[in-house]
């Protein structure tokens, strides 16, 4: 099975354990990876501004995944989201279509609908699936409480996004459960990360983001786990600067899917990059340890 | 002394450009970190630095640099062979023919007593080099005007240097071909070196040239007997032999020379050797005085740029020095458009038409802006724009094959025209996650203030709704918008909306404040109220489309199908174009 992959900007330089643990469990678990380094943008930042702008990246991405025959993979929702937004806009607006293969054309591309978008988690529940991960599991985490972070974009709005039930999803924390941690119960659950608003009202992305470490805490857990590129930026890197402006109650830290994943498989924490956190997540091998020990 | 007058005066234009170009580096400041730093301390900074670097291991660093991306050019050839195979021909046939050619007379009579340029190896690799910079400017034409490679933009100081390169090389094999055929030169030379030859010793020699070395003469014709041929050839032997290797050697100039073969005498009698040497010599020299102005100058300044970037970083080294470097670094930029092809929002181009959108022609306008000069608000505006429509993905920086660390260079102008005060939309988009993770470090105290005049300019009134009297007109302000509004399908959907709340009872932004309205201005069923009336200054004063995250639960719990996130997105594309609107306006007033 294989993938073209749409490495996110932010993954390069802020966010390289992404890209790493996403290679090492894809490639534990089988999956071939395609770099396109003609890639470009999702298109999401873009929305904001210029409606074409943000279609026109995005189509672009598609068309460029369509060439090589491969669905497009990507390791962020809100790259997630804006592709399938522009897909099913691209298959139900014939004069946005058009207009976007015509511009497209200068580049000897075009885009006919033939490919899906999908998100990792997808890849990994619906391709994979469940019991074939489970038969790849090596080491469980024993008593580990892992709140649960779906993100937006993947879930909604649930008519384009396609991947769960949007109020009650369920789809991740059995990801998670494969691990042998326990995806607890949390009320904001559901809720924005905060990170669209962190460099426009810093104040408001930051309320959003204590009040979902504060719930998940409160709601006893020992990590939060994400499986999106902003989601992550918020609570690791803008989590630390949470913590130091407004004090450290709220302290939580985030783990990526694919390193949870990755160490359940055996993978070991170095290619994982869990030194890379900002919020130290190291001693979640402790968890692991603990178990083999016993 | 036509020759020496004008090598002179070329020579001091181009020292002089030179004193100037890098005294610029040291004069001029990009971006906020050294602008407080004076010329000297900048100066010394510099000596201290390089010094340290000199006798310190990073000498080995640069030693692998230089071999590796400046020689090698290892980078150019990861990215695009057939670049590579264009600059390298370029490079090599440009550096070795200047050094065994256009400086014969200090660097090849020093290291070979017996150098003449008619003679081999020399001829033949005179040629040689000349026809790798034939091919490299074969190779620059295919790949600027034929390939067409997207959004690799050719600037008029592209065409320049290839025009410039292209005169000096065709009126150097011209020359060379004309020489050849030269009936002229033959008995110049004949003249100067065969003192003590009879006429019929002259005149097989003359066969003898005519036959073997390919002089067109108005006297003598070929077929010529063997015994002719025999002692022409002594006489060739006696005189001729030690400095002239056959012309067959100097391939282009001699193929040139039996091409031109019929029209030889004419040319001769117009005396076109001496005008092509005219031609030659003079494109030389102009290309030598306009070099520290034009992108040739990259040939001193990329390897400077690829070495001090490979031994510096920011926060280890001077500030002052990074300031210097960014300076340098304007220069290194060949305009070779590698960044602009792999830039990953490049594409926006093709929508914004804005060309400061691409890497490699922002490089000109913030050469511009560190120069001082004048410019207008929106062609200030349109720089600024194309500074913030960037990811912050590094991929510029990766690929840049003169090391220049482009994205450090963004940033650090964008700061510095944020402070400049002209509006900035894009810093209220997500692109300012960048900005927001780097405020820390920055500790910037101007920080909150292009947020806050992006939406005082976006608001109609330039100030927000909650701030307002709050009583609406009677007659709807609809500045002929509702028309482009239906334009999309999710934004036809707001007329179904009857107001039941659901929107914003599930706006996680809206639950954040006790009292939202005076934080958001307007709550989400009240705008999509509000657009099915076309009240759109409010609708525009409203600081909830710019607090919106985008979650979308809103639209997944409306029951009436309203896409409010959808609209609301499209809602805030209308406030910012309406705000250009007026920008533009107030230009023309």
């Amino acid at each position: 099975m294989n993938f073209v992959l749409l490495r996110c900007c932010t993954t390069p330089i802020v966010l390289k354990q992404y890209e790493w643990s996403t290679n090492a469990v894809m490639e534990k678990l089988g999956i071939g990876l395609l770099d396109v380094p003609e890639l470009g943008c999702c298109g999401y930042p873009l929305r904001n501004i210029s409606f074409k702008a943000h279609v026109l990246a995005t189509a672009r991405n598609l068309a460029l995944s369509e060439k090589e025959n491969l669905d497009l993979l990507t390791v962020c929702n809100c790259c997630y989201g804006t592709m399938k937004y522009v897909d099913n806009l691209m298959k139900e607006d014939a004069s946005i279509r058009n207009e976007v293969n015509t511009t497209l054309a200068k580049e000897g591309l075009r885009y006919e609908g033939d490919i899906k978008a999908r998100h990792i988690l997808q890849v990994l529940y619906e391709d994979i699936g469940i019991e074939a991960i489970k038969e790849k599991v090596v080491q469980t985490f024993d008593g580990l409480k892992i709140a649960t972070h779906y993100g937006c974009r993947i879930l909604r709005p649930s008519k384009v996004a396609q991947f769960d039930k949007p109020y009650s999803p369920s789809k991740f924390d059995e990801l998670v459960e494969v691990t042998g941690a326990k995806s607890i119960d949390w009320s904001t659950k559901l809720e924005c990360c905060g990170s669209p608003l962190w460099g426009i009202n810093n104040e408001l992305s930051l309320d959003l983001t204590e009040n979902k470490l504060r719930d998940a805490k409160q709601s006893g857990a020992d990590y939060l786990c994400v499986a999106c590129s902003y989601c992550q930026i918020q609570f690791d890197i803008v989590q630390k600067i949470l913590l130091s402006q407004r004090g450290i109650g709220a302290k939580l830290p985030s783990i990526l899917y694919p390193q949870l994943l990755g160490l359940s498989l055996g993978i070991d924490g170095k290619t994982l990059g869990l030194a890379e956190n900002q919020v130290s997540i190291s001693e979640i091998e402790w968890f692991l340890l603990h178990k083999q020990a016993s | 002394m036509f020759f020496t007058i004008t090598l002179y005066i070329s020579l001091a234009i181009f020292g002089l450009g030179l004193i100037y170009k890098v005294s610029t580096w040291f004069r001029y400041t990009v971006g906020v970190d050294a602008r407080d730093v004076p010329p000297p301390q900048r100066v010394l900074a510099f000596v201290k630095g390089l010094t340290l670097t000199l006798f310190s291991p990073r000498i080995l660093t640069l030693l692998k640099v230089f071999v590796l991306d400046v020689l090698l050019q290892i980078k150019v050839l990861q990215q695009d062979f057939l670049k590579w195979a264009m600059h390298m021909c370029m490079y090599y046939g440009f550096t070795l023919l200047l050094l065994m050619h256009g400086l014969d007379k200090i660097v090849t009579s020093a290291l070979f007593p017996n150098y003449y340029p008619t003679v081999n190896p020399f001829l033949f690799l005179r040629n040689l080099f000349g026809i790798l910079i034939i091919v490299g400017i074969g190779i620059a034409i295919y790949r600027r005007f034929i390939l067409r490679v997207a959004r690799l933009r050719t600037s008029p100081m592209d065409v320049y240097a290839i025009i410039i390169l292209a005169i000096i090389m065709i009126s150097g094999f011209l020359l060379e071909g004309t020489k050849i055929t030269s009936y002229s030169k033959f008995q110049d030379m004949v003249e100067e070196y065969t003192i003590q030859a009879d006429e019929e010793e002259l005149r097989t020699l003359e066969a003898y040239w005519v036959a073997k070395y390919g002089v067109v003469s108005p006297e003598v014709k070929a077929p010529f007997d063997a015994e002719t041929l025999e002692a022409g050839q002594e006489a060739h032997e006696m005189s001729c032999v030690e400095c002239h290797s056959r012309p067959q050697w100097g391939f282009t100039g001699y193929t040139l020379a039996k091409i031109t073969k019929p029209a030889a005498l004419l040319l001769d009698r117009a005396n076109a050797s001496s005008i092509l040497w005219y031609i030659h010599f003079l494109a030389c020299f102009i290309g030598l005085a306009y070099l520290p102005f034009s992108k040739m100058f990259h040939i001193f300044t990329t390897p400077l740029s690829l070495l001090a970037n490979a031994v510096m970083e920011k926060g280890k080294s001077d500030p002052a020095n990074i300031a210097t470097r960014q300076l340098l670094e304007l220069d290194a930029c060949m305009h070779c458009g590698t960044c602009s092809v792999q830039c990953r929002v490049g594409v926006v181009f093709e929508a914004m038409h804005n060309a400061n959108i691409l890497p490699s022609e922002k490089i000109p306008s913030v050469k511009a802006l560190v120069a001082g000069k004048k410019l207008n608000g929106e062609e200030i505006r349109n720089i600024q724009e194309g500074l913030h429509l960037c990811t912050n993905c590094f991929r510029c920086t990766v690929v840049c094959p003169a090391g220049i660390n482009l994205q450090e260079l963004w940033f650090n102008v964008r700061e510095t025209l944020l402070e400049k005060g002209e509006p900035e939309f894009l810093v209220l988009s997500p692109l300012s996650l960048y900005r927001g993770l780097m405020k820390e470090s920055l500790e910037l105290n101007y920080y909150p203030d292009p947020i806050n005049l992006a939406l005082e300019t976006i608001y109609p009134t330039g100030i927000p709704l909650e701030m307002q009297d709050r009583t609406s007109p009677l007659v709807p302000s609809a500045n002929g918008w509702s028309s482009t509004l239906h334009t999309s399908v999710q934004a036809k959907t707001f007329s179904q909306c009857f107001s039941c709340v659901t929107c914003t009872n599930a706006c996680p932004v809206v639950r954040n404040y006790p009292n939202p309205i005076e934080f958001v201005g307007m709550l989400p069923h009240q705008i999509m109220h509000a657009a099915g009336m076309g009240l759109w200054d409010l609708i525009f004063s409203s600081k909830m489309l710019w607090d919106c995250l985008g979650c979308y639960q809103c639209q997944e719990h409306c029951p009436q199908s309203v896409r409010v996130a959808d609209v609301l997105y499209e809602l805030k594309n209308m406030a910012i174009t309406q705000a250009r609107k007026k920008l533009v306006k107030q230009i023309e007033r």
